[in-house]
C-alpha cells in the first residue's frame, strides 16, 4: 500500500519549497526526462525513404515531453494538496538495500551463488533472525536446492565461480 | 456441443489435470502470503513454464491466476491484511467477523462467493470472448492504436491512485519498450552503447523487479508490524438464510467484476471494492457493514473473482491485457509463440477452449482447497518475512536469470525493485509501467504504420469511426475523474 497520503493543507507553511517532497520527486523525474530527451536528439536518422511513418527519435520524444509536462502538473496540484509521507525509512531498508549491492559485487567478482547466500545471510539476520539453524537454511540449504533444480530441471549453466566452478568441474 | 467437449478436454488429461492442481495449490499459497500474489507468483514461475507445452504452460498460470485472487481473501479474514490487493475490501468485513467467533463463517461465504463469481466469469468469458474477437476483425492498425490508447486512458482513470500519476506511470512503460533496436528501422534508441540492450529489456525482469523485489524493500520497512491472528476451526458452508441474504449481491457483484474486469485496469482489486460499495448500497441493513456482514464479504469476493475471466477477455481475443496478472499470462502467451487475437480463436478452438475449461476447473478445485484446506494455508502466513524474503530473492534472481542466461536481466531486476519501491512509496502504481511496457510495441507499431497508410496526415485518423470512438471514450476516461475529483472537493 502507498505511503503517500493526501491531506488538505497538511505541512504547508513547515517545509520551504526545495526541501518539500514532491518537488524533489518531481525534480528528479524531470531531470531525468530531459536527460534522456536530450539523448533521442542523438538517436540517428533515416532517410525519408526508409522513414515508416516517423523517425525513431520521435516517439520517444512524444513520451518524455508528455511525461515532463504531466510530473509539472502532479507538482502544481501537489502544491494546493501537498503530499504527507507517514514516515521515514528504517535503517532495515538500507540495510536490504546494501545488501543488494554487496550481491552485486559478490556475484561478479566470487560468486553468483556466494552473492545469494551473503544477502539471505544478511536480510535475514538483520531483519531478526538470529538462530543458527534458521541462517543455515536460508544462506546454504536453500540456495543449494534453487542451484539443483534450475541445473537438472531447466538444464541452466549459472555463470562460473569460485564454488559454481567446483560442481561444474 | 462441441466447444463443450473441448472445454472438458483437460479433465481427460492427466497430466493437464496435475498441472492444474499444482497451479490452485501454488496460487492459493500466492495469494496467501501478502506481499506475493497472483501476479508475482506468475512471474516467478513463467521460467518454468518453458519445460512445458504451450496449453499446460498457459493452463498453470491461469489456474495460478483464480486461485491466487481467491486466497488473498483467507489473510484478509484472518490476520486483517490482504493476502493480495484484491482482497483489500474483504478485510473490511471479514476480520470482523471472524473476531467475532465466526472465522469458518466468513471464509466460507468468501469461497462460496469467489466460486461463484469466479464461474460466471469464466461464462461470461466464453460467450464474449469469440464476439470481441470477431469485431476485431474490423480492425485495422489504427483501430488497434486507438484501442491501446484505450486501454492506457482506462488504466490511468479507474486504477488505483491518481490518474495523472498513472499516466505517468503508463508513458514510462511505453518508454521501456522503446529501449532496444527500433523494430522497423534498426536504429538503436537508449542502448548507450550497451550490446545486450539492442534486444530490448525484457519483460520478466522488470516484472519481478517492480513487484517482487519492490514489495522485498517494502517488506523491510514493514518489520516491527504485528499480525492479530484470528483462531480457524474449520470452514464452515454458508446457511441458507446467509445464501437468502446474499445470493443477489454475490450475482450483482459476479456482473460488476466481469465488467469491470474486460476493462484494462487493475481488475481484481477496482472490481472488489466497487462491488464492496454496491453490495452496501443495495443491502437492506447497510448498517451491518464494516461490523462483519456476510453481504459485504459475498460482494467484494465475487466481484474480485468474476474480473479474472472477465480480464481474459480482452487477453485473448485483443492481445490487450485487462490487468497486471493477464500480463504475465499473455507474456506467457507470446513466449510460447501463441499470437493472442481472433486468428486464435478461428485456428486454434482446443487450445482456446482448453484454457476456458481449466479457469472452469481451477475455480471448483480451489473451493474443495480452500474448503477442505483452509486452515492448512493459514499456517503458511506464519512462516515469518525473515526467512521467506531471502528465499524469494534466491528464486527471483535465478527465474530472471534463467530466461536469457543473462547476468544483465539480473541487474535490470534489481534495479527495477528499486524503481518499484520509490514509485510506490510516492503513489505511483506500477501495474500502468507493465501494462505500457506490453502495449509499448503495440502503440507505437501501429501508430507508424497508421501513419504510413495515411501517408503522414494524423487529420485521416478521423475518418475511421472505430478509431474516433474509441478516442473519445479515451477523452471521457480521462475527463471522468477529474470532474468526479472536482466534485467531491466542491
Amino acid at each position: 500500500m502507498s505511503d503517500v497520503q493526501k491531506s488538505k493543507g497538511a505541512d504547508k507553511k513547515s517545509l520551504p519549497l526545495f526541501f518539500n517532497i514532491s518537488f524533489k520527486v518531481i525534480f528528479i523525474i524531470v531531470l531525468i526526462s530531459s536527460v534522456l530527451l536530450y539523448f533521442t536528439f542523438t538517436f540517428e536518422e533515416v532517410p525519408p525513404i526508409l522513414n515508416r511513418g516517423i523517425q525513431p527519435a520521435t516517439f520517444p520524444k512524444a513520451l518524455l515531453i508528455l511525461i515532463i509536462s504531466l510530473s509539472l502538473i502532479v507538482y502544481y496540484l501537489s502544491i494546493k494538496v501537498p503530499w504527507n509521507i507517514e514516515k521515514k525509512l528504517p535503517n532495515s531498508f538500507y540495510i536490504t538495500l546494501a545488501s543488494f549491492i554487496i550481491f552485486s559485487v559478490v556475484s561478479v567478482t566470487l560468486d553468483f551463488f556466494l552473492g545469494i547466500s551473503v544477502l539471505s545471510v544478511i536480510v535475514s539476520f538483520f531483519w531478526g533472525e538470529r538462530r543458527i539453524f534458521y541462517l543455515f537454511l536460508v544462506a546454504i540449504i536453500f540456495p543449494i536446492i534453487v542451484f539443483i533444480f534450475f541445473e537438472t530441471i531447466l538444464g541452466l549453466r549459472f555463470p562460473g565461480g569460485i564454488i559454481t566452478n567446483l560442481y561444474y568441474n | 456441443m462441441e466447444n463443450l467437449s473441448l472445454m472438458l478436454a483437460p479433465l481427460l488429461s492427466s497430466k493437464l489435470m496435475i498441472v492444474l492442481i499444482f497451479g490452485t495449490l501454488f496460487g492459493l499459497i500466492l495469494g496467501v502470503l501478502p506481499g506475493l500474489g497472483p501476479t508475482t507468483g506468475g512471474a516467478l514461475i513463467l521460467p518454468f513454464t518453458m519445460t512445458l507445452d504451450p496449453l499446460s504452460a498457459i493452463v498453470l498460470l491461469t489456474a495460478i491466476y483464480c486461485a491466487g485472487t481467491y486466497g488473498g481473501a483467507i489473510t484478509a479474514v484472518l490476520i486483517n491484511t490482504p493476502g493480495t490487493p484484491a482482497a483489500a475490501a474483504t478485510c473490511l468485513d471479514g476480520y470482523p467477523l471472524a473476531q467475532k467467533g465466526e472465522a469458518g463463517r466468513a471464509l466460507g461465504m468468501a469461497t462460496v462467493s469467489s466460486t461463484i463469481g469466479g464461474i460466471f466469469s469464466v461464462v461470461v468469458l466464453v460467450f464474449f470472448a469469440p464476439l470481441l474477437a470477431q469485431l476485431a476483425y474490423e480492425f485495422g492498425q489504427p483501430e488497434y492504436f486507438a484501442l491501446a490508447i484505450f486501454g492506457l486512458t482506462m488504466l490511468a482513470s479507474i486504477g488505483e491512485g491518481s490518474p495523472i500519476k498513472n499516466l505517468i506511470a503508463g508513458a514510462f512503460g511505453i518508454l521501456i519498450s522503446t529501449i532496444g533496436k527500433d523494430f522497423m528501422t534498426s536504429i538503436d534508441r537508449f542502448t548507450f552503447g550497451i550490446n545486450e540492450l539492442s534486444e530490448g529489456i525484457g519483460f520478466i525482469p522488470v516484472v519481478v523487479g517492480l513487484f517482487a523485489i519492490s514489495e522485498m524493500l517494502t517488506q523491510s520497512t514493514l518489520l516491527d508490524q504485528i499480525f492479530n491472528r484470528v483462531a480457524l476451526k474449520a470452514v464452515k458452508l454458508p446457511s441458507i438464510s446467509d445464501y437468502k441474504k446474499t445470493w443477489i449481491t454475490i450475482l450483482r457483484s459476479s456482473g460488476i467484476g466481469s465488467f469491470i474486469g474486460v476493462l484494462p485496469a487493475e481488475g481484481g482489486t477496482v472490481a472488489s471494492l466497487i462491488g464492496y460499495s454496491e453490495a452496501k448500497r443495495w443491502s437492506k441493513n447497510p448498517e451491518e457493514f464494516g461490523k462483519g456482514s456476510v453481504e459485504g464479504i459475498a460482494g467484494a469476493e465475487a466481484a474480485n473473482n468474476a474480473a479474472t475471466g472477465g480480464a481474459m477477455v480482452p487477453t485473448l481475443a485483443l492481445g490487450i491485457p485487462g490487468s497486471a496478472t493477464t500480463a504475465v499470462i499473455l507474456t506467457g502467451l507470446i513466449i510460447h509463440g501463441v499470437r493472442p487475437g481472433p486468428d486464435l480463436f478461428r485456428e486454434q478452438p482446443d487450445f482456446l477452449y482448453g484454457i476456458f475449461g481449466a479457469m472452469l476447473i481451477a475455480n471448483v478445485l480451489f473451493f474443495i482447497f480452500g474448503f477442505f484446506g483452509a486452515k492448512i494455508f493459514a499456517r503458511i502466513t506464519l512462516v515469518p518475512n525473515k526467512l521467506l524474503w531471502p528465499m524469494i530473492f534466491a528464486v527471483s534472481v535465478c527465474g530472471t536469470y534463467s530466461l536469457s542466461q543473462s547476468i544483465l536481466d539480473v541487474w535490470i531486476m534489481l534495479f527495477f525493485g528499486v524503481i518499484g519501491f520509490f514509485m510506490r512509496r510516492y503513489g505511483f502504481s506500477v501495474v500502468p509501467v507493465i501494462i505500457g511496457l506490453i502495449l509499448g510495441e503495440l502503440v507505437e507499431g501501429t501508430l507508424r504504420q497508421s501513419l504510413v497508410i495515411f501517408e503522414g496526415d494524423w487529420l485521416r485518423f478521423l475518418t475511421r469511426p472505430i478509431a474516433v470512438t474509441f478516442f473519445i471514450l479515451s477523452l471521457i476516461a480521462l475527463i471522468f475523474p477529474l470532474l468526479r475529483k472536482k466534485k467531491s472537493n466542491e
